[in-house]
């Protein structure tokens, strides 16, 4: 019997998908331990909880902890963790589980320095085995990777985005308030603005499909063959190179790699791009990759599953074409 | 402005990697060590900001003496004071880490304390946040942008589809993305200086380790892929692939 807290990450008073991710895990590890519970800490201005406790039931929450005050809309880092780590001081928990998103990396291991326990970072798989969570972790960019033993209670553990899938398991969960540890106005660190950043699209991390484009497409304004096909997929985000956002035909957020986003999407398509080590590190995990190069020995053949070799300039306006007759049905 | 930049020597990326015998670490032969991608930004980050308004930029390695290469790299792009933590080996748990780094830093009257956002190895992205907590610090992590005035700093942190701008007080502790400043190549009056320059040794006072390695293997192999053809009359072909063998479409 192990119950299991979760941090549920919302974003603008909604759940982000990371956050019926790890409630997922947090359901399964509860009850591969003989049905403990699953507590669902969520955080936001007020009204929150009440909007999220269905969707977070639905995915096996037993009970939501809304954590609810008007500086609590945006993140503040030092309210979320010592609030997250009184909860887990007092609750009982055997374990408690973050998304590893740019929130979830951030909060998770302030809490872990606050309870004086370690944490696991970034894990695709993981399971409570006796005294220990063992977990698996890709090391060395994705070039390895690592399975690792945590001790100590609670077990932290910061969970891949994208690396469980989020499944029902019905629940009607009960819903508690409770106030911050720490009063956000009291925090260093403030959030003086959010910044905009593009459309606001699919984010790169959600998204079931990637067209990402490289120096292959030569210039800012062809990147409207790689929009284009983005948009015939329907469901689909564009993402980069280093070497188009170093050159500022995208803007660095959309770089996938070691240094830019860890993307694993269904279908991966690769246009344009040598496939170096760094940007595969970001995408390698991807379900289906698809690569489309003028260079038939380029690196990233080595990884695709399926290659067009040929002028990008000429497949990708044809696959677009093809992309869309086939979602319409014909 | 004193500066501390917490740097890791990490194996070179690039290099082909095996398992070693005893299943849980890297096959050593030919390996190459470099300063972990990250923390090389941190101490361009430095650099800059101490060129600009004076001060000096301190690095701190922990691990065996293999990472004074490391410190005499960042030496050789103009970082001052160099400190080794000697360890035998680098823990895999940041937590470990933290407490060594803490110890070292808490009274060394930093105004700033920089890591890279996350090692190239161990990819924790742990140490920097746990270190900030010890020394009851202000931290923000993963930041993309960095001004400071008057005693405080402003940071932008990119958060997945959107991005905040924070303010903080200083001292502080930061976690550096990309995006910040591409570290300089060292100069070559900067690797004769760097020669010149010594290392302050102290052993480490790591932390409980709680996270170890029990096993490591290499990522399971992709089915070979296949050229589907030449040129866009190869597309119809792809297309009914995507359909009806991987079903994405
Ligand atoms: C520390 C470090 C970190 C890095 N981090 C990242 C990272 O996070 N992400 C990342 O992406 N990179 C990263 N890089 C850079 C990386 O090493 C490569 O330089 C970069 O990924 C190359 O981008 P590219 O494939 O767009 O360009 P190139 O390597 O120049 O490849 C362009 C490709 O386009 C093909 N092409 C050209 N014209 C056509 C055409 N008409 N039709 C079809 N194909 C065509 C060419 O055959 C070639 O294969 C990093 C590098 C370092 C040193």
């Amino acid at each position: 019997m192990a119950n299991v807290l979760v941090v549920a990450e919302t974003r603008g008073g909604e759940l982000r998908s990371v956050a019926l991710e790890v409630v997922t895990a947090a359901r399964k590890a509860a009850d591969a331990s003989g049905g403990g519970e699953v507590h669902a800490l969520v955080f936001g201005a007020p009204g929150t909880g009440a909007a999220v406790q269905d969707s977070l039931g639905r995915h096996g929450a037993d009970l939501v902890v809304a954590v609810e005050s008007a500086g609590l809309e945006h993140y503040d880092a030092e309210s979320l963790a010592a609030t997250t780590a009184e909860r887990l001081r007092s609750g009982g928990y055997r374990a408690g589980f973050f998304a590893a998103s740019a929130q979830g990396r951030d909060l998770a291991p302030r809490v872990a320095a606050a309870l004086g326990v370690s944490l696991a970072s970034d894990v695709t798989a993981l399971e409570l085995s006796g005294d220990a969570l063992v977990v698996q972790h890709p090391v060395y960019v994705g070039k390895a990777i690592a399975t690792l033993r945590l001790t100590g209670t609670p077990a932290l553990a910061s969970i891949r985005p994208g690396a469980v899938t989020a499944a029902e398991a019905a629940r009607t969960p009960r819903l508690e308030t409770a106030p911050p540890a720490s009063d956000p106005a009291s925090s260093r660190v403030r959030v003086r603005e959010m910044l905009a950043r593009g459309d606001a699209k699919l984010d790169l991390g959600e998204a079931p499909v990637i067209v990402a484009g490289g120096r292959g497409l030569r210039a800012a304004e062809n990147f409207r063959l790689v929009e284009e096909l983005a948009a015939a997929f329907g469901n689909a985000a564009v993402g980069a190179t280093r070497a188009v956002t170093d050159d500022g035909w995208r803007p660095a957020t959309d770089q996938i790699g070691q240094t830019g986003r860890m993307v694993n999407p269904n279908l991966y398509v690769a246009v344009g791009i040598s496939g170096a080590i760094q940007h595969l590190a970001g995408m390698r995990t991807s379900g289906t990759i698809v690569a489309i190069n003028r260079d038939k020995d380029a690196p990233i053949f080595k990884l695709a599953d399926y290659g067009i070799v040929g002028d990008l300039f000429e497949i990708v306006p044809r696959l677009t074409e093809e992309i869309r007759k086939a979602r319409s049905g014909g | 402005m004193k500066i501390a930049v917490c740097i890791k020597r990490v194996p070179d990326t690039e290099m082909r990697f095996a398992i070693a015998g005893d299943g849980k670490s890297l096959d050593q032969a030919g390996l190459k060590y470099d300063i972990s991608d990250f923390d090389g930004y941190a101490v361009e980050v430095a650099l800059r900001l101490t060129e600009k308004d004076g001060g000096e930029v301190a690095v701190i390695c922990l691990g065996p003496d293999g990472v004074q290469e490391t410190i005499r790299k960042a030496f050789s792009m103009g970082a001052a004071r160099g400190v080794q933590l000697k360890a035998d080996t680098v823990p895999f748990d940041g937590s470990a880490i933290a407490h060594a780094l803490a110890a070292e830093l808490r009274d060394g009257g930093y105004d700033l304390i920089l890591f890279g956002r996350q090692s190239a190895d161990a990819g924790n992205g742990t140490v920097g946040p746990m270190t900030a907590h010890l020394l009851g610090l202000p931290c923000v992590t993963a930041i993309s942008h960095l001004e400071l005035a008057d005693g405080r700093g402003t940071a932008h942190r990119e958060l997945e589809g959107s991005a905040e701008s924070v303010e903080f007080p200083i001292p502080a502790v930061l976690t550096i993305d990309e995006g910040i400043a591409r570290p300089r190549l060292p100069s070559l009056k900067g690797i004769m200086a760097a020669k010149k320059k010594t290392i302050d040794v102290r052993p480490a006072q790591l932390g409980e380790e709680r996270l170890t390695v029990q096993s490591m293997a290499l990522p399971p192999e992709r089915a070979a892929g296949r050229i589907v053809g030449e040129g866009p009359d190869a597309v119809p072909e792809l297309v009914r692939l995507l359909k009806t063998e991987a079903k994405v479409l």
